[in-house]
């Protein structure tokens, strides 16, 4: 008997909006056709990472990875690859061999082959939707080691040895944090997964959940037996249905099959795990307000002390930890806190995960040990800046997070480094920003984003946001006038000093931060009314040239009739009625029209 | 699906009192509301005050909860829900452009219906699908790689399957 194929389809947004979902009733159609259903299996992993190659289909044995392939491909793979046993070479995903220390199955593309899979090592791998999957991987053995042979402090001591620092943006360490908690004597414990993912550009704790929502749950559960609850509570969004559904699933799955529940294969610890639903309010990533909407309550963050390790969810002394931190947790018992921190740099051990995306080759979600470089992670795994532009900035950390220009390119990737380079490691979303975006209006997209998502619960945060955006407002429409943007700086220091949760403080840093690295172009947009990027249309102008044949594009295009001209005559631009929609400068084929 | 019943309501009922079998019910009240949402589609005033009623929870506290996040709507909503991803990602690829397009094309505002009820749009936070930035998504398909041309044949495409539906 010839041995089993396995064929892995990528079942993340990207693919299935490239259309895996059609292909995958065409491959089963196909597979059908050529009577090979008793051996070739077929099954649906969550995200790949590998949005930007999709659709992707793995095929093993051999880990063949097919990218980008169409309904029209499917009789050519399952003829060539599965009948005759030979890949079909042009649409296989390949690069340059790179070895990849961890997972030689991802090894063989340049895109895997420089990241490390800790927390996301199972996505792509196993079918999130089957405990059988799960366990084939070494799952819940974790889970399993710690409720048989290891005590609750041994556990602490591990994840302390470990050196591993919170996931969620502003890296404390975890195993303190479990310390604190466990050191709190009460009746009732609680233990919550943040997966409230607000901020925009990242998506990893969508995708781990997706991809793996196992891993997540038995990090949950360890972390309830180290500090002594009896309950588990994730926080995720609604935006989140997929995520929400496995999730589901797995907690069913591991109900029926004794790994929550009454005491825990065959031992005293019980344990369950409930899911709440966010509702789409971005201050609900901050602790206490997440505390607070769990209850029934608006999500408006508290003054801390004290803490939630000491009074948090119900009053209770509650231990909070992001999604990606509890994915890391199984690794940690398994392979042990040395091994981990053998991992990453001096005071950031581990990976970290991070959603690459903007202007660059290889959108996706890659997860590399901290210490990468940041063109490491650009130039190597992102693939460089499309269509030849030149690279401009590095936004890390979403809306409270910075821009990094070109000379902090070789900046390492740890918490500390970050921060002395002006950003935050953050959840980590991470766009790529090129030669077309003005820095000023994307410092007022951000604080677009924190003004609206500011509860209105502390004053530096909602009135002086709120005056920091009119003023960017003013200045990318063209009114902006002298000592502006030490105003800007004023009020930005003044609100990351007095705000009371962790969005205000950091709601600024977009602009403090493009201030200090692309303040000439401020300077361009209030004294000399100039936008660089062409981007505030205030600010720009479009002119024709004498390149232009007469053609009449743009004379058509034009939604106030503002250009005139007669046929095969160079036109004009009636300045006045022009509102710079920039439909004729991206209608003209002979570089006729530019931007001043 | 807006319409008040005594079946929907009688669901709502079971569903509180369940809940009040847990420890913290008041806790659920998220969850309700969700649970409205899903039913009608918004949160309606009047549903408030039976939760409310049912919950011992002043409607005070249930507008106050329901305001505060961005996810329940106070108002019915059209056939289709709009939103416009404005996430980092989209943004940079031109989220802007297509949102534009979109408000031109149905004759609304964020956060509006429009006339002939078919069409709700909306600005959403990162949508998690940044490979295929902009996108926008429809009820809860997503589409991505728009522009603005594309995203008005996109809407023209829904317009059709309406107008044949009802014909």
């Amino acid at each position: 008997m010839r041995a089993k194929s396995i064929l892995t389809l990528c079942d993340g947004p990207t693919c299935i909006h490239k259309n895996s979902r059609v292909i995958r009733e065409a491959l089963e159609a196909e597979i059908c056709k050529h009577g090979l259903s008793e051996e070739v299996g077929i099954h649906l992993s969550g995200c790949l990472g590998m949005c930007s190659k999709g659709p992707i289909l793995i095929i093993n044995p051999g880990y063949t990875i097919y990218g980008g392939i169409t309904v029209e491909d499917i009789p050519e793979i399952v003829q060539e690859h599965l009948v005759h046993r030979q890949p079909v070479a042009r649409l296989v995903v390949q690069e340059d061999h790179l070895y990849n220390r961890f997972f030689r199955i991802f090894g063989d593309v340049d895109f895997f082959g420089r990241q490390m899979r800790i927390a996301l090592r199972n996505c792509g791998i196993i079918d999130p939707e089957s405990i059988d999957d799960y366990l084939s991987v070494r799952g819940y053995e974790a889970l399993a080691k710690v409720l048989t042979g290891m005590s609750p402090r041994e556990v602490i001591a591990e994840v302390k040895k470990a050196g591993l620092r919170g996931r969620g943006g502003a890296g404390f360490p975890t195993g303190l944090k479990w310390d604190i908690t466990a050191r709190e004597t009460s009746d009732e414990k609680y233990v919550i997964c943040n997966a409230d993912e607000g901020d925009p550009g990242a998506f990893m704790d969508r995708s781990a959940i997706e991809g793996d929502p196992h891993t997540v749950l038995e990090g949950i559960t360890i972390g309830g037996y180290a500090i002594g609850a009896v309950k588990g509570i994730v926080y995720i969004r609604a935006e989140y249905p997929l995520a929400i559904k496995r999730l589901e699933k797995a907690i069913a799955a591991a109900r029926e099959n004794g790994l929550l529940g009454n005491n825990i294969l065959g031992s005293n610890f019980s344990f369950d795990i409930e899911i709440r639903l966010g509702a789409g309010a971005f201050v609900c990533g901050e602790e206490t307000a997440l505390i607070h909407s769990i209850e029934g309550r608006r999500g408006m963050p508290t003054p801390r002390p004290p803490y939630p390790s000491v009074k948090g969810l119900f009053g209770k002394p509650t231990l909070i930890n992001n999604v990606e931190t509890w994915a890391n947790i199984p690794v940690i018992i398994l392979d042990g806190g040395e091994w981990f921190s053998t991992v990453g740099t001096e005071t950031s051990k581990g990976t970290k995960v991070f959603a690459l995306a903007g202007k660059v080759h290889n959108t996706g979600l890659i997860e590399v040990p901290m210490g990468t470089t940041l063109r490491e992670i650009i130039y190597d795994i992102g693939g460089g800046i499309p269509d030849g532009k030149k690279f401009k900035a590095v936004q890390t950390g979403g809306p409270s997070g910075g821009c990094l220009p070109e000379d902090y390119l070789d900046t390492q990737i740890d918490y500390e480094s970050l921060a002395a380079a002006g950003s935050i490691m953050g959840s980590g979303g991470m766009i790529v920003i090129d030669e077309d975006s003005c820095m000023v209006n994307l410092a007022k997209f951000f604080l677009e984003f924190t003004q609206d998502e500011s509860c209105g619960k502390c004053t530096p945060c909602r009135g002086g946001t709120k005056r920091m955006l009119e003023i960017l407002t003013r200045i990318t429409e063209g009114n902006g006038k002298e000592g502006d943007i030490e105003k800007l700086e004023r009020l930005g220091n003044m609100i990351r000093k007095a705000s009371l949760c962790g969005l205000g403080q950091s709601a600024p840093n977009p602009v403090l931060s493009t201030l200090k690295n692309f303040r000439h172009e401020y300077e361009e947009h209030i004294y000399q009314k100039k936008c660089r990027a062409g981007i505030c249309s205030n600010l720009v102008t479009y002119e024709i040239t004498e390149k232009c044949i007469g053609c009449g594009a743009c004379r058509r295009v034009c939604p106030v009739n503002a250009i005139a001209g007669k046929r095969q005559e160079q036109h004009v631009i009636n300045q006045e009625t022009c509102i710079k929609c920039g439909q004729c400068f991206t209608t003209c084929k002979f570089d006729a029209i530019v931007k001043a | 699906m807006s319409e008040i019943t005594q079946e929907k309501l009688d669901q709502i009922k079971t569903y509180i009192n369940r809940i009040k079998q847990q420890p913290y019910p008041g806790s659920y009240l998220i969850a309700v509301l969700h649970r409205v949402q899903g039913m009608f589609g918004y949160v309606p005033r009047e549903i408030m005050d039976v939760v409310a009623e049912e919950m011992n929870i002043p409607t005070a506290h249930i507008w106050g909860v329901a305001t505060f996040y961005h996810y329940f709507n106070l108002k019915p909503i059209g056939k289709h829900v709009v939103s416009v991803c404005m996430g980092t990602a989209c943004y940079v690829k031109g989220a802007d452009d297509v949102l534009q397009a979109l408000k031109r094309e149905l004759g609304v505002k964020v956060g509006q219906t429009t006339e002939d009820r078919l069409f709700t749009l909306q600005e959403a936070r990162c949508l998690g699908a940044c490979g295929i930035a902009p996108v926008i998504m429809i009820d809860d398909k997503i589409y991505g790689e728009l522009t603005a041309k594309s995203v008005v044949e996109l809407i023209h495409r829904y317009r059709k399957a309406a107008g044949e539906k009802t014909a």
